[in-house]
């Protein structure tokens, strides 16, 4: 499996480390809110087909990135930045009222 | 009389073989059932067996996507062991090494349950310190262990690169002499004849593509040869268990599905007697009958659904065998595949009521869902037909996360990946 990072080109997958699924979406810090807790920490749709996930280019540039990989193929139809990702995320997560 | 027996050999010897029966029926669907188990693998032959032998529950289907035992029934390294250290678990897994040590006579099937001993390495003091606590917590509750000497393991384990200049120098070990293997195709056939002589049907090449609901209630599934009702629907699919469940409408779990390869090299003179686990990483390694070195290490460590993993996995698992036994360096590997593992958030499985009325779960198995193939539908068994869990499993629940009573024996956390 190789990744194209952004800034290195496409690269062994031994370069890089595995950061989980990209689709959840902290609680505010603030939140004694237990479900979205644990919905946060346990709970995973476990997608089959295009999985949205983070991937750290740790054995290169070290930039944090979101990868969409199908899980049935391996096959990788995007990479970018999860610093982008995460801050698109957080501005729909305010627009919707700050509710993760 | 038994159906295999030194004197039905013997007639059928005589009369050409010709008059064996398949070990089981290729029945087309009846409309419906008072329990459907979706997944013909171990643990749902092994449900169905213990369904109609413990609890004469006959009228049962078993819904196998492709053909009987094509998934991680026949993909794992058929190690079986309970040296587990919370208490939940080794109670759990010691009832299934008990099941497994009567399991060719209760099935009348040579299940091949060879007690070699499982021999897990220690390289440092402390881990010494950890295996004598795991050791004796083994022992309080019913199972057997004994801490080994550096030169004991040597004795044991000849060909073990004991060296004081080794990578990582072995000082001792823990070793379950009950442990072992056993052949992990006739556990399938063994369950799926024992439960087709007590009537169960067992469909295969039958996928189930959605559910039958009244309400909230499942009251049956749809699938690819029809619709077929039943009072109890129950799941035990293992690595495709977040694919079924959200045909119910449940997206979400506690479960991740992750690729944990395999590999066997050609046959080898007899080399090494118990399974044995490398303790600075992840190894573990046994020989079979045949002779062919049968191992494996961590999983892949990234989602998938495909049975097939990466060549990153494959270097770290050959340096680590090649670290412990260097004879091995010029040994040819005969094959590697991929098995889908249901890993769970603690580590631990989840044999469950629920989640929705009429509904029974059977998940989260993680890699060691081989040696608690006859405990698991025995539990499953006996949760369907009683509505309750037994006391063996009621710690396994489906709401332990949300609870705050994670069964976490390696102390991870929520990373399944890393269980």
């Amino acid at each position: 499996m190789l990744i194209t990072c952004p800034y290195c080109g496409p690269r062994d997958l031994s370069e890089f480390t595995y950061q989980g699924d990209a689709n959840r979406a902290r609680p505010d810090p603030a939140s004694t809110e237990q479900q979205a807790w644990y919905d946060y920490v346990y709970q995973r749709v476990n997608t089959v087909g295009d999985h949205k996930e983070y991937w750290q280019h740790s054995g290169g540039c070290r930039s944090h990135l979101v990868v969409v990989r199908s899980t049935l193929t391996h096959v990788i139809s995007s990479v970018g930045f999860a610093r982008e990702h995460d801050e698109r995320k957080s501005a729909t997560r305010h627009k919707s009222g700050g509710k993760a | 009389m038994a159906e295999y027996s030194a004197l039905s050999l013997l007639r059928n010897a005589f009369s050409g073989n010709k008059d064996w029966k398949p070990a089981w029926r290729k029945p087309d669907p009846k409309p419906s059932y008072d329990v459907i188990i979706i997944g013909g693998g171990g643990h749902g032959l092994s449900t169905a067996y213990y369904l109609a032998a413990e609890h004469g529950i006959t009228n049962v289907a078993v819904i196998e996507r492709g053909w009987l035992g094509q998934g991680n029934i026949g993909r794992n390294t058929t190690m079986i062991r309970s040296n587990y250290l919370l208490p939940d678990n080794i109670r759990f897994y010691e009832h299934s090494v008990k099941l497994w040590e009567n399991l060719s006579h209760e099935l009348n099937y040579n299940v091949m349950f060879s007690q070699r001993g499982v021999l897990n390495l220690a390289h440092t003091p402390s881990q010494m310190d950890d295996f004598a606590r795991r050791g004796n917590a083994m022992r309080l509750n019913g199972a057997d262990a004994e801490l080994l000497s550096a030169d004991e393991v040597a004795r044991k384990v000849p060909g073990l690169d004991m060296s004081a200049s080794a990578r990582f120098p072995i000082i001792g070990g823990l070793l379950q002499p009950r442990a072992g293997t056993a052949r992990h195709d006739a556990v399938a056939w063994g369950f799926a004849r024992g439960a087709d002589r007590r009537g169960v049907d067992i469909i295969e090449n039958c996928e189930v593509t959605g559910f039958l609901r009244d309400g909230d209630r499942i009251i049956g599934v749809k699938t690819t040869r029809g619709e077929i009702r039943a009072r109890k629907t129950a799941v035990a699919v293992a690595g495709m268990t977040g694919h079924v469940m959200k045909l119910a409408g449940i997206d979400k779990l506690p479960i991740e599905s992750h690729v944990l390869q395999a590999f066997v090299s050609e046959s080898l003179k007899p080399f090494v007697d118990p399974a044995v686990t490398f303790g600075s990483g992840h190894l573990y390694m046994t020989q079979s009958d045949k002779g062919g070195l049968v191992f494996g290490g961590d999983i892949d460590g990234y989602n998938t659904y495909a049975q097939r993993g990466n060549l990153p996995i494959v270097e770290d698992v050959m340096s680590e065998m090649i670290a412990m036994f260097p004879g091995l360096a010029r040994v040819r590997l005969l094959r590697s595949w991929g098995g889908i593992m249901d890993m769970s958030m603690d580590g631990s499985p989840i044999i469950t009521t629920g989640p929705l009325p009429g509904m029974y779960l059977n998940c989260g198995w993680c890699y060691g869902g081989f040696k608690a193939t006859p405990a698991s539908g025995w539990a499953f068994a006996y949760t369907i037909a009683r509505d309750q869990p037994h006391a063996i499993n009621a710690a396994y629940t489906l709401d332990r996360f949300n609870r705050g009573i994670l069964i976490d024996e390696k102390g991870q956390g929520a990373t399944p990946r890393l269980h």
